[in-house]
């Protein structure tokens, strides 16, 4: 009772079977051994598995691949194309803002995804005037958008101004 | 003691070695070591929290294709010694929790296992259960000693007579709930037999002390289990060796050649790997007509498991934090029909200082002092505990640097006077404390790569601490090399042995080999070294480990703001200053300190594990309903530290530093919370119904 689905995950095509039961989660880290989508809790609690999915940030531990049948996928591995860390790897990286790695990659392509979505104006819970149409990224705002994926190490404090600084053009004019 | 003099690499605060790995997924923790048809393991959990298992049926789940097997306390492999009751995994039939494994399928799939073990029915023969801890109960008892070898009791002088007689007086409870770890990373295992030897791909604190352990169990020799643990998704006292670990072991054993796959689901965490234990906490206090402590007396009721016993030693920081001349300590547990707590992120200091911290505040209103004056009052010349003189000790230093960067001058000390609309603001401070601790064993060995790089061997944990980074700066100045040209090796039971990453030990033990492994390399190698020259030593004793009290120090102040309507606190800001000797890498260093205190907020506000009595086991069971903070939780942290000699601790001049940043901030975020609203919250978590007049 496997079905066959086709996914491009980090710009490749990758054709796999999977039981209808597989989440997105699982096929990629079980039948195609990309593990930068981490498990933690598998009930869209923490954000680890987050992923772009086909250009938005989603819990790929929430999708069922079956569901996801051609869909373009990116992990923290393909934000990394030709080997080069993506600017919020590396913004990442010099404000320490990870200990022990595991919701990392998560954080990372949330953080990716988020700015996406302030770009084009998406208000949050703490946005004050939901009608501007565009979204100045204050610090709360950061924190808000990005309270989906947990850090049990702590290590928000450093996350925010990562994030902040590799928002620096995604701020409007 | 051989000590470093030149440090170009330790104090540098260089980025972490391993975070190009890091932020792209690529480092791979125990789940992610590939194999091409590897076999999952699912687990089927008590439903009674105590009595016996009479049938197990299997057999709509052997039914199933893809299962491989379903393992009973009938069918599962002997172990060669079930002494550990923790550890006898499927060895008989009692039950002694709820949620304890007494069963387990194995398929080719994690969906086939998961949906399999949902078919297995057991029976159980059902007895009473006992899962209540009270400090009114009749069973408490002492232990012979408390975690991990601190007399259970200690009295100096006539606590009694000297309360009696003080002048102001202090007398309260102070409660903290059970809390669970939560490691980001589940619990995992993937285990490998082949032939007689074993090969586990672990998530662990420490592989060569759970690989001890394990083979003792297994019996085995050690030489035929290996346990590689490059990288690990967070510990924080939880991952060390539990039931799971064995039964995968077990599970591999039965299907030998194939590797068995065996992740925690973030629910059954809540069950098997252990817990901070609820506390009861009275503390008294008498002062003198001055605000000088004359009594002091820390009485702790902790609960544990029938099976295993394990004794938080939550009042053990009472014994070395002030000055007064009577004082009383006392430990008492309650077993109970639950799984085994164990030590989690400051076992003893956390809840412990939350109870003396909140104490402390309300006596110096009591004395009328500034609580940072009545503490300075207090601050003892010796180690009022041992006797001895402290190695270092510059809690006043901690103190005086926070209240000046803090802003606690101008602060009136009247509560609930500050109001900012709906809000209610208030400021708190705390003490934090925690000992240096140095464990035996640990071992590096040193080679020579040629064209001027070493790599330096050794089996030490990064749990997220920063190892890969700090001990490289410390064999760095060791040799007297660029750090550049350090390649190091930690994870791997094939390394030799270090000890494990907990009781904030690593650098100290794990650096202390180090240190002696490059003395011991240029003594026989000279500055010029042949390509494969190689030495390894093992970190010696602490020559003053008898001759001063060890502790490293810090001071927390916090600001809380309460909404007057929903009770709901905010935490905008907090400042801490640490005393904790030389600090190695000041970037991850910072990182560490924050890391604790953002979970010190979580215990201050948020953590609860709630256990239904009627079932025994723990009702909010994921991260929906277990809270812990989440990035819209956090404030503003201002972190500094003392520059601080200490040549008695160890060769680096190191105190451990993870773990103290969670210890004061419960009691400063409790304090300011009083600051802003005249409400004493002496029962954590602080949540918003017990703020609502």
């Amino acid at each position: 009772m496997d079905v066959d689905i086709t996914l491009q995950v980090d710009g490749i095509q990758q054709q796999i079977e999977v039981d209808p039961r597989t989440t997105l989660l699982d096929a990629l880290r079980e039948r195609l051994g990309i593990y930068g989508p981490k498990k933690g809790c598998d009930h869209g609690q923490c954000g680890a598995c987050t992923i772009l999915l086909d250009g938005r940030r989603a819990v790929s531990c929430l999708a069922l691949a079956v569901a996801h049948d051609g869909a373009e996928i990116i992990t923290s591995q393909g934000l990394a194309a030709g080997g080069e860390l993506h600017p919020m790897q590396r913004s990442f990286i010099e404000h320490d803002a990870f200990q022990c790695g595991y919701c990392t990659p998560g954080q990372i392509v949330s953080a990716v995804g988020m700015l996406a979505e302030a770009e084009a104006g998406w208000p949050s819970h703490v946005t004050t005037d939901i009608s501007a149409g565009q979204v100045l990224l204050t610090d709360e705002e950061i924190r808000e958008r990005m309270s989906g994926n947990l850090c049990r190490c702590g290590a928000y404090a450093n996350i925010v101004p990562a994030i902040r600084e590799t928002a620096g053009g995604a701020r409007p004019r | 003691m051989t000590t470093i003099t030149k440090r170009p690499a330790i104090g540098a605060p260089l980025d972490r070695r391993d975070g190009p790995q890091k932020v792209t997924g690529t480092a791979p923790y125990a789940y992610e070591h590939h194999f091409d048809k590897p076999l999952y393991l699912f687990p089927v959990q008590s439903e009674v929290a105590r009595g016996r298992v009479t049938r197990i049926d299997a057999s709509a789940a052997e039914a199933l294709p893809g299962v491989v097997t379903v393992l009973t306390h009938d069918s599962t492999p002997r172990l060669a010694d079930t002494s550990d009751h923790e550890l006898a995994v499927l060895q008989a039939g009692d039950v002694a929790f709820r949620g304890q494994y007494v069963a387990a399928v194995v398929a080719q799939t994690l969906e086939t296992a998961r949906y399999a073990a949902s078919l297995v029915r057991v029976s159980y023969d059902e007895e009473p259960h006992d899962v209540e801890l009270r400090a009114d109960r009749d069973d408490l008892y002492a232990p012979e000693v408390v975690n991990p070898d601190y007399p259970t009791d200690t009295q100096e002088g006539d606590f009694d007579r000297a309360f009696a007689a003080a002048a102001v007086r202090l007398d309260e409870t102070y409660t903290t709930p059970m809390e669970h770890h939560n490691p980001m990373e589940p619990h995992t295992t993937v285990a490998l037999w082949d032939g007689s030897d074993l090969t586990l791909y672990e998530s662990t604190q420490g592989p060569h002390w759970i690989r001890g352990t394990l083979a003792q169990v297994l019996g085995l020799d050690q030489d035929r289990v290996r346990v590689i643990a490059p990288y690990v998704g967070g510990g924080f006292g939880s991952k060390t060796l539990h039931a799971n670990t064995v039964l995968a072991a077990l599970a591999a054993q039965v299907v030998e050649g194939s590797p068995v796959k065996f992740a925690l689901t973030r629910q059954q965490m809540f069950s098997g790997v252990g817990y901070r234990t609820p506390t009861i906490q009275r503390i008294r206090l008498g002062a003198d007509s001055g605000g000088r402590l004359i009594a002091v007396c820390h009485d702790a009721i902790m609960q544990t498991a029938k099976t295993k016993e394990f004794a938080e030693q939550a009042a053990v920081p009472t014994r070395t934090m002030y000055a007064g001349q009577s004082r009383r300590t006392t430990h008492r547990l309650a077993a109970l029909d639950v799984p085994v707590p164990t030590w989690m992120r400051a076992p003893g200091e956390a809840p412990g200082m939350f109870a003396l911290e909140s104490a402390m505040d309300e006596m110096a209103i009591s004395c009328g002092l500034d609580p940072v004056e009545f503490r300075i009052r207090n601050e003892p010349e010796i180690d009022p505990e041992t006797g001895l003189p402290y190695s270092s000790r510059n809690l006043v230093a901690c103190l005086l640097e926070g209240a000046r960067r803090f802003g606690w001058a101008d602060r009136n000390p009247q509560p609930h006077l500050r109001q900012d609309g709906r809000w209610q603001v208030g400021t708190g401070v705390a003490s934090s404390e925690f000992p240096v601790v140095r464990f035996a064993g640990s071992v590096a060995r040193i080679s020579y790569l040629g064209s001027g790089r070493y790599l330096v061997a050794i089996d030490a944990s990064d749990i997220g601490t920063g190892t890969w980074t700090a001990l490289a700066q410390i064999a760095a100045d060791a040799l007297d090399a660029d750090v550049d040209n350090i390649d190091l090796r930690i994870g791997d039971t094939s390394l030799p042995e270090a000890s494990v990453a907990g009781g904030s030990s690593g650098i100290t033990s794990w650096g202390s080999a180090i240190v002696e492994a490059a003395r011991a390399f240029r003594d026989r190698h000279g500055h010029n070294p042949a390509e494969g020259d190689q030495a390894e030593a093992s970190a010696p004793e602490n020559p003053y480990a008898n001759n001063y009290a060890m502790h490293a120090f810090g001071a927390c102040f916090a600001e809380a703001r309460v909404d007057a309507d929903t009770g709901e606190v905010r935490v905008p800001r907090m400042t801490a200053v640490f005393a904790a000797g030389r600090i190695i890498n000041p970037k991850t260093a910072r990182s560490q300190f924050i890391g604790g205190m953002t979970m010190g907020l979580g215990m201050a506000l948020h953590e609860e594990s709630l256990v239904d009595p009627r079932f025994g086991h723990v009702l909010n069971h994921d991260f929906a309903s277990y809270h812990i903070p989440a990035n819209a939780d956090t404030g503003q942290f201002d972190i500094a530290w003392i520059d601080e000699e200490d040549p008695y601790v160890n060769p680096m001049g190191s105190k451990g530093i993870g773990e103290i940043g969670i210890v004061g901030t419960a009691a400063a975020i409790a304090n300011a919370v009083y600051h802003a609203t005249g409400i004493r919250v002496r029962d954590l978590p602080i949540t918003p119904a017990k703020l609502l007049r």
